[in-house]
């Protein structure tokens, strides 16, 4: 489904400050697989995605998506394929324009007659289906401007707006680590239901090892722009967060530090 | 009376351009000097072909120039990656000898003689035209640009300057709406001042002159009266705003020992106190609570 193949991308390039993001990284992910990434800080998980989105250009290798090389596809054509969510919840929406606006955006991203009138009618009432799932009283909330929302709302939007027309990959990038941790569970709960009723193929970057390991079907740690661990299937079922630290400890030849690591 | 009537007029026809500053000031968020060669230009194709016989293909024609000038900004923005004002400024000073070119060489054209859209509406003697029209203009161009802003690619507009990076993140070109939004706001522009030009009587190309700080004083002063609420309200409080700034400024020249010349500080003062406004307010309101604290200690 999405592949990269000896993808190397070095920032700032003959500089004093050169430095590797991705390091000959190649990665196969098939359809409806769910992987979550882990990875310290500068690892290239950001950089991965950034890569995959079309954010900059590959100094080399490959990208395929759905069997299309998409190597040198612009940003927004590939955006119309790739649905992501980041971090931080002012990212994902237009805060000056309301709910129904910003899913409308995203509804009609792919099939827009450019001069029909927005949001319509049979598109509003989808919507107000849609979030009335969340149970978090947005549906009565559709004419409300997305800037007056909390950030786990404006969160559970953002993740409506990128499966609302279900996108050929999912890119989550730690969109749960800004909000509160009662609030966290409920984005991951909508973001398993969103991800299981559609069968996406999904990467998501997360700071939380037990959450890693628990999340999807398949779990790969990043270092220094490559790929450290790939763990899936039963080998992944028996493996715990101490397991992974040590994994990760033995493979690096060096003492590790779990707090940084850690970050929960 | 006249003073009424009269403001009434201006107040609307300026009311277009402010529709097109209200795009790039408010929608885009991004400041556009594109404005003032852009209006001239409108003036210049206007009174040019005016004069040549042909009054209503004078609006079209302008419409077209203004588009042309607006896209080439939004080119050099997006493209090329020239900042936004100076971007502005290259069109601008290039527009000066193009509008020189337009008008045969000449800093001025009259069209006394000619005949202008306001002499050949049928039924309604010029006088009457001449507040007849200004109103159909406003109101149509408020009316189809409202319009526009709700439909899908005008909402994508809004986005783009209300959230570049989700817009990038989603399968929107900002760059064409970027250029897209520029030629329609600069086409506004150049309109009003194709209108201008032909119920002026003349063409100036001097009097395109801060003309920017009269569309953004008119999107302010609408902004005090209806506040800063949804987009339809907007593009009104731009309209109305305009005619109240006319009526100020009547009101300035008649009753006032101001001279006419004074009008662009005027304005200019009008509109750097309100955009300085939230900067005053914090600072007072951090003033207030330092006095405040003291006095609870």
């Amino acid at each position: 489904m999405i592949e990269l193949r000896n993808a190397v991308k070095i920032f700032e390039k003959g500089t004093a400050i050169e430095h590797t993001a991705l390091n000959r990284l190649s990665l196969h992910v098939d359809s409806g697989e769910f992987v979550t990434i882990l990875g310290s800080n500068g690892a290239g998980k950001s950089t991965l995605f950034n890569a995959i989105c079309g954010t900059f250009l590959l100094d080399s290798g490959r990208v395929f998506l759905d069997g299309m090389d998409i190597t040198y596809m612009p940003e927004h054509k590939r955006s119309a394929m790739i649905g992501r969510v980041f971090q931080d919840p002012m990212k994902g929406t237009a805060p000056h324009m309301t709910i129904e606006e910003n899913l409308s955006l995203a509804y009609s991203r792919r099939n827009a007659k450019p001069l029909s009138f927005a949001p319509s009618r049979r598109q509003t009432a989808l919507f107000r289906e849609r979030l009335a799932e969340f149970g978090m009283g947005l549906e009565d909330r559709m004419k409300t401007k997305v800037g007056l929302l909390s950030g786990g709302q404006r969160q559970a939007v953002t993740l409506l707006m990128c499966t609302i027309v279900p996108p050929k990959l999912l890119l989550l990038d730690e969109h749960t680590a800004a909000l509160d941790p009662a609030t966290a569970d409920k984005v991951m709960a909508i973001t398993r239901k969103a991800v299981a009723d559609d069968h996406l193929t999904t990467l998501m970057i997360t700071h939380n090892m037990a959450s890693a390991l628990s999340t999807g079907t398949r779990t790969i740690m990043m270092d220094e722009g490559s790929i450290l661990l790939d763990l899936s299937g039963e080998e992944r079922e028996h493996t715990s967060v101490d397991d992974l630290l040590k994994l990760y400890a033995g493979s690096k030849h060096r003492a590790f530090d779990n707090d940084r690591m850690m970050l929960q | 009376m006249k003073l009424f009537i009269g403001s009434l007029q201006l107040g609307l026809l300026y009311g277009i351009l402010a529709l097109g500053i209200y795009i790039s000031f408010r929608i885009l968020s991004i400041p556009d000097l594109t404005t003032e060669g852009s209006f001239a230009f409108g003036l210049s194709v206007s009174a040019a072909v005016t004069a040549s016989g042909h009054p209503l293909l004078a609006l079209p024609a302008s419409l077209l120039a203004g588009a042309c000038a607006g896209a080439c900004t939004g080119i050099l923005q997006t493209r090329y990656r020239i900042h936004p004002i100076l971007s502005g400024i290259i069109t601008t000073s290039g527009l000066y000898s193009i509008n020189l070119m337009v008008l045969g060489g000449a800093p001025n054209l009259s069209l006394v003689r000619a005949a202008t859209i306001f002499k050949i509406v049928p039924f309604l003697s010029k006088n009457d035209a001449m507040t007849v029209l200004p109103i159909f203009f406003a109101v149509l161009c408020t009316v189809l640009i409202i319009l526009f802003y709700h439909t899908h690619l005008g909402m994508c507009i809004r986005a783009v300057g209300d959230n570049e990076e989700m817009v990038r993140a989603s399968s929107i070109n900002v760059d064409a709406c970027k250029v897209l939004a520029f030629s329609i706001s600069n086409a506004l522009i150049a309109l009003s001042g194709a209108v201008i030009a032909q119920y002026q009587g003349y063409a100036d190309i001097s009097s395109s002159t801060g003309i920017l700080v009269v569309g953004l004083a008119s999107v302010i002063i609408g902004e005090a009266v209806f506040g800063k609420r949804g987009i339809t309200l907007g593009f009104i409080s731009a309209i109305v705003g305009s005619l109240i700034y006319r009526y100020i400024i009547a009101l300035a020249t008649r009753y006032s020992p101001l001279d006419a010349y004074m009008l662009k500080l005027v304005s200019a003062v009008i509109v750097g106190i309100t955009l300085a406004m939230p900067a005053v307010k914090s600072n007072f309101a951090a003033a207030r609570q330092k006095r405040g604290g003291a006095q609870d200690d």
